[in-house]
Order: structure tokens, then sequence, then C-alpha cells
């Protein structure tokens, strides 16, 4: 079996150019949850390797020194799609002087067009942002709520046989939005164990949009603290399965924490 | 005296039934926790706190010795995991928020309206750091309960007949408590019902202070808190 374990997050990134997906104007998912989870090394990895007018999809911005915050500085991202940037204040400069396009998503929404994405559903629909700006120029559609469409049909008029709820809000068609699924030409993903075949192991809450990014990209990179050998991963313990994955580098992340909270 | 910040989370405890999964917001939901009350038998309700990062089963802080930068809670804070906790991705996540698997959510707000939509994420004009994850609680929590100072800084009334600022979810708040009142969503009549008056605060001061129509009928208790 061909090893998928590289030396470094430099070499890891320079398979994906090697295989002509990460160039210009490329779209990256990075995984992560504020800074819990984020491969670290390999965003370090994508700065240095100078490609420009990424679209990164991440559901937040790193912090100015710190994650996605580093290409922010050097000006490398050109549009990010995200559910929450609060921390980031050259963020919010690039922001606010419109050098940089930022994509909110609900962030429900963003893991869900991402795992569908992966999972080769083009679209689907949620009640999540139904009536808000988020519904704008997309398609809405009344549906009855699937536990209310017991049979299968959940479209009104379109034989429901199920039965009305109680509460006085069910068994009423209620609005859903047409959201699509996201790919990306690499995703950089974070996490615990892996072996050489690719299978990977997260960590608590470090798991967060790791798992799904590793299913929709072209090339998929992971950061992990840990290699051991093929068949010691319990396989029922597996999170990603490793033929998703591309490369794994073992490093050794800072893991910094953006607010520590003790007991008193 | 309208209620305290403290007093508004105690409040909202009063909301929790034993056995409920249970998502809080940050700021005056997040203090809901410390005000978790005793079920039937005495004991502490076994209430479940999830986290919208991957975690049902939210514990305290950790002791210094035990922060792990693998373990946060939604506000990005270090914190532990309790006996029977489960981890899980962002997708898995949110299909349970989505999905109706999560009892009640309590949360913040910076309008309301008389019909139960709800603003809180972004302001015209100023810097917007997103959504996060309150548009999928808005719209897939079985109970929403918001829990805001009843007027802004300048006196205006954040209960409002029609919200001004761009909305998070649509005639989806069941219940508001206030600093002045609670109150609750007739959901045949399609409007708030004033269910409880804060400690030496009036009826008539309420509907004063109220830009929203609100039912108000009858004897209006006062909140216990």
């Amino acid at each position: 079996m061909r090893t998928k374990v590289v030396n470094s997050a430099v070499e890891a990134l320079a398979l994906a150019k090697a295989r002509g997906v990460l160039k210009d104007g490329a779209t990256v998912m990075v995984g992560g949850f504020g800074l819990c989870g984020i491969p670290e090394h390999l965003i370090v990895a994508l700065r240095d390797s100078g490609v420009k007018r990424l679209t990164c999809i991440s559901n937040n911005a790193g912090v100015d020194d710190f994650g996605l915050g580093l290409l922010l500085k050097t000006r490398q991202i050109a549009k990010m799609i995200s559910s929450y940037v609060g921390e980031n204040a050259e963020f919010e400069r690039q922001f606010l002087s419109k050098e940089l396009e930022i994509e909110f998503n609900p962030q429900g929404t963003l893991a869900e067009r991402i795992r569908a994405g992966g999972a080769g559903i083009p679209a689907f629909y949620t009640a999540t942002g139904a009536g808000t700006v988020i519904a704008d120029d997309k398609e809405t559609r009344a549906m009855l709520r699937p536990s209310e469409g017991i049979g299968g049909a959940t479209i009104p008029g379109r034989g429901f046989g199920g039965r009305s709820g109680t509460a006085p809000q069910s068994g009423q068609p209620r609005d859903y939005v047409l959201e699509t699924g996201l790919y990306a030409d690499v995703a950089l993903v974070k996490a615990w164990k892996a072996d050489a075949f690719g299978n990977l192991v997260y960590r608590m809450t470090a798991r967060n949009f790791n798992p799904m990014m590793a299913t929709a990209a072209s090339v998929v990179l992971a950061e992990v603290e840990e290699v051991v050998e093929v068949g010691t991963l319990d396989p029922d313990t597996v999170h990603t399965p490793g033929n998703y994955v591309d490369a794994v580098v073992k490093t050794t992340p800072e893991k910094r924490i953006e607010q520590k909270t003790v007991r008193k | 005296m309208p209620l305290s910040r403290d007093q508004l989370a105690m409040r909202a405890a009063k909301e929790l039934r034993d056995g409920y999964i249970v998502n809080l917001g940050i700021g005056i939901p997040t203090l809901v926790a410390n005000h978790i009350p005793a079920g039937a038998d005495g004991q502490k309700m076994d209430v479940w706190l999830q986290s919208e990062n991957g975690l049902l089963g939210i514990g305290p802080f950790p002791e210094e010795s035990r922060v792990d930068p693998d373990l946060i809670n939604a506000g990005k804070q270090t914190i532990t995991a309790r006996k029977g906790a489960s981890f899980f991705s962002s997708s898995d996540s949110f299909a349970m928020i989505r999905g109706g698997h999560i009892d009640m959510c309590i949360l913040g707000a910076m309008e309301v309206s008389e019909k139960g939509d709800i603003a809180n994420w972004m302001i015209p004009g100023k810097m917007v750091k997103g959504m996060g994850g309150a548009m999928d609680l808005v719209a897939g929590v079985k109970k929403v309960v918001v829990t805001m100072e009843h007027c802004s800084k300048d006196g205006k009334s954040k209960i409002v007949p029609e919200c001004s600022l761009p909305l998070t979810g649509r005639r989806c708040i069941d219940m508001v408590i206030s600093d002045l009142c609670v109150l609750k969503m007739d959901h045949d009549k399609g409007l708030f019902r004033l269910i409880e008056v804060a400690p030496g605060v009036t009826v008539e001061e309420v509907k004063a202070r109220t830009a929203a129509k609100i039912i108000v009928e009858g004897d209006v208790p006062v909140v216990g808190v």
C-alpha cells in the first residue's frame, strides 16, 4: 500500500499544486470552529505557497496573527464564505473598505451545504433563513415538516397522507429555502490521528467542520497529531474513511485558546 | 424594580423541564445554566446543554490543570463534558437543531415583533459579524425563548409592530422574558400575551413602554424570582 503520509505541510500543498487544483483564484475549505481544530501548519503553508485571489470556505476567519488571519494580512483571500467572523480586526478593516467580499451563511446551512456537496447532492431545502435576507434571490417553497409528512410526501398537493400535528403551528406547510451544495478545489482539515491509508479520527469539539470538508474537495490534505500503523485504528471509531484523504502530515500544533475559562 | 440580568436568567430557568435538551446563547442565556431548578424528586433537574460546535452535555468550566484546547463551547470558552456526553460534527449538530431534536433554546435579541419575528444579527451600515447558528436555532428548536432588555438605551421599545432590522427568523419566538415582563405567544391569536410583570412594575407601565400590540387580560401576576 502506498502511504499518504508526507514529510511537511509544504509537501502536502505541493501535491495539490502538482494536481493543478491549487492556483490563483482557487476555492479552499479550511476546517475549524474559532481556533479549535484548525489546520495550523497547512494554513501557514498555504500562505507561503503564494496563491492569490482565494475563495475561502471556513466557519470563521481566525484572529489577526493566527489561522486564516495570516492570509488576510497578506491579502491572499478575495472572498470568504463564513457564518461568523467577529474576532479579527484586519478582517473588519478589509470588509468595511470593501477589499474583501463576504458571503454569510447560517452556520447549519454552511455545514449542510458542505455535507451535501461531498455527498453528491446539488441542492436541498431548509427552513433556516426563510423570510430573511438569506432567502433573497433563492427559491422558497412551502412544504410540510418531514415529521408531519409521514409516509413520504412533504409537499402539499402531492399525495400528502400524514397526520396533522396538535400544536397550533404544526400541520401547516412552512417555507423552505433552496440552498446549493458546496465543493472546493482543496480542503485543509485537522484531525487527531491518522494512518497511512488516510483514515482519520477527530478529537472532542475539534471535529466540527472537518469531517464534511474532508468529503467535499478535489484534493483533501489532513494535518494530524499522530500517525499510527495501518490496522491499529478500530474501524468502528474511524470518522473519515481513508479514501477521502489525499495526503496526511504530522505536526505539533500550538492549539491556541481564544477564551480560557476555568472553574472559580 | 426591573429584573436584573441574573433575575432574567432565573426566570428563564423556570421554563426548563426535567430531561430537556437545551441550547443557550451567549450573554444572559449562558447564566441560565447557574439556575437550573430542582425537579420533582428534589434533586437538580436533569438538563442537557447542547453546544452547536458539536457537544451534547456541557459540563462546568475545567480546573486549571484540565483546560483542553480541543474542548470549547460555541462562545469559544474552554469547558468540560459531563458524564454521558457525546461529540459530533457541525452537520450532525445542526441536523439535531433543524430536525426538532432540541427542546428549547434561549437567546438575546435586538428587536422582536408582535407576531414573533426576531432580529438579532445585523445593523445595516455597521460591521456585520455574521449570524452564526442563530438562524438555524430559531428555525428548528421546538421552543424559542428570548431574554432581553425591554427598551434600548435611548428608551425605545424593542418589542415592535414590525422589526426594522434584518430578520433572523419569522414567526418563531414563543416567549420573551424582559426586565419588565414576560410575554408568551398565543399561537391562535398570533400575538404575545402579557403573563407576568416584574416586581414593582405595573401593567400600565408595560403597555406604555411596549410599541407592539400585546394581549392583556385579567390579573397579571408578578414574576416570581
